[in-house]
C-alpha cells in the first residue's frame, strides 16, 4: 500500500432538490507510472490508482478507468445531480489491491 | 495579456511599435492572486531600498501560466496543501519519548502566524541567523528531546509548508540591519559570485535576465516568499535550500548542502529582495 | 482463452502478410487500436464533444484537460505520444449532473490529445487538440 494516501472531497453541505452540484476530489498517491527509472536504472515497478468511483445513496455518478497517465495526487472535477439527502461514497482502488474510501452527507432543503 | 507581453519577443514588438514604456503594460485580463477568495496576495510590489539595480519586484506566480497560476488559488486545488493538512496532524503528535508535541507549547499552527514572514532571522540565544527549519529542529530536539528531523525532508517540509500557509498575505519583512547584517552581507557575496565551470551567479539569470526566456522558461525574479513550492516537474512539495542546490548545480558546480551557513546566509538574502511581497508558501510552480 | 491487448498485438505481428492483407483488422498504432477497441469498429460521426487543454502546457507532469459530452454514457481519453496512449474512461452514471469531467494528466511531450465519446444512441464522436510541452529552462 502506497503510503500517506489521503482522499480529499469536496461538496456542498446544501443542495435543493434535483439540483446539479460540482464536486471535486484529489486524492494523495504517487501513481508511479512503471515508465520510471531508479539511479541504478532499473525500471520502477507501476504502482497506481486504477479506479475511481462517486456514487450517491448507491447510484453510480462518475466511474473512472485511470491509466499511469493520470498525474501525480489524482485530481477529478465532475457534477452530479441530487435527488434527495444521502450521502456520496467515493472509492479509490490501488493496484496493490487497497481501496481508500470518503463519504459525504449533502442535505436537500 | 501583461504576462505574454512580459516575454522577450513582445519587447521586441513593443521596441517596433516605437513605444518608450518600459513597464509591464497592464490590460483588463491582468490576473491577481486571490487565494479561495479570501487571501489577497502582493505579487509585485516596489523594491526594497537595498536592491541598487531592480525597481519592482515580482512573484514568481506571475511568470506563471494561466494554468499553473490557478492551481493556486484555491487551497483544494494545490496539490501541496496536501502537505499542510499531514504537518496539521504532525502537529498535535508527541514527540520522541515524551509527552510534548508542537501544540504543547503553540496551541494550534494559527498561533504561528507571521513567523514565516520574518525568518530567517536573528537568534540572540545562538548568537546565528536562524532559517525556519533550524527553529522547528530546536523545538524538536530542545524541547521535545527528540532527533532532529531531515532539512529538507518531507516531515520539516511539510512542516515548514504548514507554517507558512498561516501567515499566506501577510508582507515578507526580514531584518538586514543589526546582527543580522554580517550574514546578510556573506548572502549578498553569494548572490553576486559566479560559481561553476559556466561561471554563473544567481544574478545572472534572476536580475539581469528575469522576464526573458531561457529555453522554454520564463526566468522568475528567484524570489523564494512562496517556499515550500509544489513543483509541477516532481509533485511534491520542495525546499528553498533544495532549489538553491538545484540552480548552483546547474551551473555545474559543487553546491553547498542544505542547511549550511551559505545557504542560510543566501536565504536572507533572498528573503530580503521579496520584503514587500506576501507570504505565498505552499506556492504552485512549474 | 482472453487475450491481452499486447498478445493480441503479438499474434497480430506474427500472422503477418495475411493479416496485413486484411486490411482494417491491422490496427496502425495503438491509439488506433485503442479506439477500435472502445467503438467496436464503429465509424466515428457524431458531433457534441468538446475537449479543453492547453495550447501550451508549462509542465508535461501535469496537464488539466476537460471533456464534455452532453449526453455521453462514457468518454475516453488518450495521449497519442505517450508510452502508453491511454490515460483513463470517464463513465457517466444515472446521477451524472453533466457529462463531463477534468482531471490532469501526464504528458511525454508535444502531442495531440484526443477523446473519442460513446453517446447514449450508440454514435461515438471525437475531438482532439495539440498540446505544446515545453522543456523546462535549465531543469533546476
Amino acid at each position: 500500500m502506497a503510503e500517506n494516501v489521503t482522499p480529499r472531497v469536496r461538496v456542498p453541505k446544501e443542495a435543493t432538490a434535483g439540483e446539479v452540484i460540482t464536486i471535486k476530489t484529489l486524492i494523495s498517491h504517487p501513481m508511479e507510472s512503471g515508465q520510471r527509472k531508479d539511479k541504478e536504472g532499473n525500471l520502477i515497478p507501476r504502482s497506481i490508482i486504477n479506479h475511481f468511483t462517486c456514487s450517491f445513496n448507491g447510484e453510480t455518478v462518475i466511474e473512472v478507468a485511470m491509466e499511469p497517465a493520470i498525474s501525480t495526487n489524482p485530481y477529478f472535477e465532475f457534477q452530479a445531480k441530487v435527488p434527495e439527502s444521502g450521502t456520496f461514497t467515493f472509492t479509490w482502488i490501488d493496484d496493490d489491491g487497497s481501496t481508500y474510501e470518503e463519504t459525504k452527507e449533502i442535505a436537500v432543503a | 495579456m501583461r504576462q505574454t507581453l512580459r516575454t522577450g519577443a513582445a519587447w521586441a514588438a513593443l521596441g517596433l511599435a516605437g513605444s518608450a514604456a518600459l513597464a509591464p503594460v497592464a490590460t483588463a485580463q491582468e490576473a491577481n492572486l486571490v487565494i479561495n477568495d479570501e487571501i489577497e496576495i502582493v505579487t509585485k510590489a516596489p523594491a526594497p531600498e537595498h536592491m541598487d539595480y531592480v525597481r519592482e519586484i515580482f512573484s514568481g506566480w506571475e511568470y506563471r501560466s494561466r494554468e499553473t497560476q490557478d492551481l493556486q488559488m484555491d487551497d483544494f486545488e494545490n496539490p501541496g496543501m496536501i502537505g499542510v493538512d499531514n504537518a496539521r496532524a504532525d502537529f498535535d503528535t508527541a514527540l520522541g519519548d515524551g509527552e510534548e508535541s508542537c501544540a504543547s507549547c503553540h496551541e494550534s499552527p494559527e498561533a504561528l502566524e507571521g513567523v514565516r514572514a520574518v525568518y530567517p532571522k536573528w537568534d540572540e540565544a545562538k548568537g546565528e541567523v536562524q532559517t525556519l527549519e533550524m527553529q522547528v529542529n530546536e523545538c524538536v530536539t530542545e524541547r521535545a528531546g527528540a532527533e532532529p528531523w531531515d532539512y529538507t525532508g518531507q516531515r520539516m517540509t511539510e512542516m515548514v509548508a504548514l507554517i507558512s500557509s498561516v501567515s499566506r498575505g501577510m508582507p515578507v519583512d526580514v531584518a538586514i540591519d543589526g546582527p543580522a547584517e554580517e550574514t546578510w552581507e556573506q548572502g549578498k557575496e553569494i548572490y553576486y559570485t559566479r560559481y561553476g565551470q559556466l561561471e554563473l551567479a544567481c544574478a545572472n539569470c534572476h536580475e539581469d535576465n528575469y522576464d526573458n526566456m531561457i529555453r522554454a522558461d520564463h526566468l522568475s525574479q528567484g524570489q523564494i516568499n512562496g517556499f515550500p513550492t509544489y513543483r509541477l516537474k516532481n509533485g511534491k512539495l520542495n525546499t528553498v535550500h533544495d532549489r538553491f542546490k538545484g540552480c548552483v548545480r546547474d551551473t555545474r558546480a559543487e553546491t553547498f548542502s542544505p542547511g549550511s551557513p551559505e545557504f542560510v546566509a543566501l536565504e536572507l538574502y533572498v528573503a530580503s529582495r521579496g520584503n514587500g511581497l506576501s507570504v505565498e508558501g505552499p506556492s504552485v510552480r512549474n | 482463452m482472453k487475450f491481452s491487448r499486447r498478445q493480441s498485438l503479438a499474434v497480430l505481428a506474427g500472422s503477418g502478410l495475411a493479416v496485413m492483407l486484411g486490411g482494417r483488422a491491422a490496427f496502425a498504432t495503438p491509439t488506433e487500436e485503442l479506439i477500435a477497441e472502445f467503438t467496436g469498429g464503429a465509424e466515428i460521426t457524431g458531433e457534441g464533444l468538446s475537449l479543453t487543454a492547453p495550447e501550451i502546457a508549462e509542465n508535461g507532469n501535469t496537464v488539466p484537460v476537460e471533456v464534455e459530452a452532453p449526453g455521453a454514457e462514457a468518454i475516453m481519453l488518450l495521449a497519442t505520444g505517450n508510452p502508453n496512449p491511454d490515460v483513463g474512461v470517464f463513465h457517466f452514471g444515472p446521477l451524472a449532473g453533466a457529462q463531463m469531467a477534468s482531471t490532469r494528466i501526464r504528458l511525454a511531450g508535444t502531442q495531440e490529445v484526443v477523446a473519442i465519446a460513446k453517446m447514449s444512441d450508440g454514435s461515438f464522436a471525437r475531438a482532439a487538440q495539440e498540446v505544446k510541452v515545453t522543456i523546462g529552462g535549465c531543469g533546476g
